[in-house]
């Protein structure tokens, strides 16, 4: 399923043959976000990153899959960050530990995300990871 | 501009910068980062390659042809620092790897000079690199961090620092120009209070020494500090320079190398200056290449250099406040070409995106000066900063870029 939600999305970019028109879809994703309320814009949500702010928010739900909501204080942050909450979002720990990512690269706008510490996006994947460990103990625990 | 000499040779002065003459996402670029750091002129960087082709040992120590002639090269930066900066020995020019590391090793030698109750006084515009050592050597020595405020309008409260900075002082230390804002601050007032109280004097130059002439001697610092990359010379290469009789009394900061005279299994003597404080093998290409930056910053001269970046700040300042929600940090006279900025209601990161997206290189954030921001009420700004090969015509282009990315992003 995350495989087949990558490759929804780099269909969906080869679209675009400006720059503009890229950037374009990624605010207009980032406007359309539901995003979080200032109330659950906690600092302990915060992902580090250098510039702008990401705020991640994770939960495992009854079936067994990973609930994720976030936001940004930047616009274009924010439509990336959609993009990344709509590929992992209710999908298992298993399977998003096991997901190869390559859609960022693919759409070309990240070109080297593990280096880039300005959007705060290789942090974010990294959270996500990081939850989704967590997640897949708990349910090995239970 | 009249006094813009600059203007007229522009198209021969850009071209000894091979770096600008490029595309980049398929557009030219427009590199307006200067305040990060400056592209290099040619000769900085045949002089890089010459060195590993012909000249490349180890200096000080080797007793044959490429050690002498390296170490003469490299001896002859250090003269010609000695003499850009007006300073009365040449063995006070310390080379170090950057402004931070120049702090650093300021912080960590006058580590006995401070004890107890004693105050370190910065400013709430520093750069982190000039605020954290010494908030750092505070907490150590239990001494009281002080810090010079700043007003809204981007200056000094010197009336505070009038009132506040008394005999308790041990050390104050505090930036030339703004690296966030550009301003040029008033240091003489500052210096006078610093001297009074019988404090040490430490001023960070890392954003003056590519803009206007210094003269360490008559400003009366103690210890003055730079990087070489902001002066269209190498990276990984700083100045320190200090007092003689300072560094004369001051400890070693590394040990190791050509910093030692006498080794034996009951004690070590160390070496004089500058050499004292250069343990290890340097880095000797940047060194012997900044000679050429040096030489570069002279021949064109650095009035002629503030003359028409300034001009371009002026141009680029009235440009963009015509664009609706532009908001200018420290609109003031006494400026080197930076524009520090915001768009209402837009984030400083993404306009950076967009810039870039069309060629056009500023930086965007806090730009490490956190607690400045935190005083302005936000926390970044996009900055653009002019260099002496920037030309009207992409002030032009910073504008168009600029106004095309905030009709996206509103």
């Amino acid at each position: 399923m995350i495989e087949q939600k990558q490759q929804e999305i780099v269909e969906e970019f080869a679209f675009f043959e400006e720059w503009m028109h890229k950037y374009e879809h990624i605010i207009e994703l980032g406007k359309e976000m539901k995003g979080l309320t200032d109330d659950e814009k906690k600092d302990e949500l915060l992902v580090a990153g250098c510039q702008s702010k990401v705020w991640l928010k994770a939960s495992l739900q009854e079936n067994g899959t990973v609930n994720l909501e976030a936001d940004s204080d930047a616009i274009i942050t924010r439509g990336l960050v959609a993009l990344v909450v709509s590929v992992f979002n209710q999908e298992t720990p298993q399977d998003i530990l096991n997901a190869n990512i390559h859609f960022m690269n693919d759409i070309g706008l990240v070109s080297n995300l593990s280096q880039t510490r300005s959007n705060g996006l290789a942090a974010m994947v990294k959270q996500i990871l990081l939850y989704a460990t967590v997640f897949q103990a708990q349910q090995k625990s239970n | 501009m009249d006094n813009d000499t600059l203007q007229h040779n522009m198209k021969e002065l850009r071209n000894q910068f091979p770096a600008l003459n490029q595309t980049v996402y398929g557009r030219p670029l427009v590199y307006l980062d200067n305040a990060a750091t400056t592209q290099k002129p040619q000769r900085v960087i045949d002089s890089i390659t010459e060195y590993y082709t012909k000249w490349n040992a180890n200096i000080h120590r080797g007793a044959h042809y490429l050690a002498n002639a390296s170490t003469e090269k490299f001896e002859a930066t250090r003269s010609a620092l000695a003499e850009m900066l007006h300073a009365n020995f040449r063995e006070e020019i310390i080379f170090t790897q950057g402004s931070t590391d120049s702090v650093n090793m300021l912080s960590t030698i006058l580590e006995n000079e401070v004890n107890e109750g004693d105050e370190i006084w910065v400013t709430e515009m520093e750069h982190h690199a000039n605020f954290v050592p010494w908030q750092v050597l505070a907490e150590k020595k239990k001494a009281v961090f002080r810090y010079v405020p700043m007003a809204a309008s981007g200056e000094w409260d010197l009336e505070y620092a009038k009132k506040e900075l008394g005999s308790k002082a041990k050390i104050v230390a505090f930036n030339y120009v703004s690296n966030a804002l550009g301003t040029i601050n008033p240091i003489h007032e500052l210096i006078a209070l610093a001297k009074n109280a019988g404090a040490y004097v430490v001023v960070d130059g890392a954003q003056a020494v590519g803009h206007f002439d210094i003269n360490v001697q008559a400003l009366n610092f103690d210890f003055f500090l730079f990087s070489a990359h902001k002066m269209y010379g190498p990276t990984g290469l700083g100045v320190l320079w200090g007092k003689k009789e300072l560094l004369e009394k001051l400890p070693p900061y590394r040990y190791g190398g050509e910093m030692i005279k006498k080794v034996s299994v009951t004690g070590t003597t160390f070496n004089v200056l500058p050499f004292k404080y250069e343990s290890g093998t340097p880095n000797i290409e940047a060194v012997i290449a900044f000679n050429e930056s040096i030489s570069f910053c002279k021949e064109v001269g650095r009035e002629n250099m503030h003359a028409h970046e300034y001009s371009l700040l002026k141009t680029a300042t009235e440009r963009l406040k015509e664009i609706e929600g532009a908001i200018v940090y420290a609109d003031l006279q006494n400026k080197v070409g930076v524009l520090s900025f915001n768009i209402e209601g837009i984030h400083s990161a993404d306009i950076g995106t967009l810039l870039d997206q069309q060629g056009v290189a500023v930086r965007t954030g806090h730009h490490c000066t956190q607690p400045l921001w935190e005083k302005l009420g936000t926390t970044g700004s996009v900055r653009a900063s002019f260099a002496c090969y920037n030309t009207i015509e992409e002030v032009e282009l910073f504008i168009a870029a600029l106004n095309k990315s905030v009709n996206m992003l509103r």
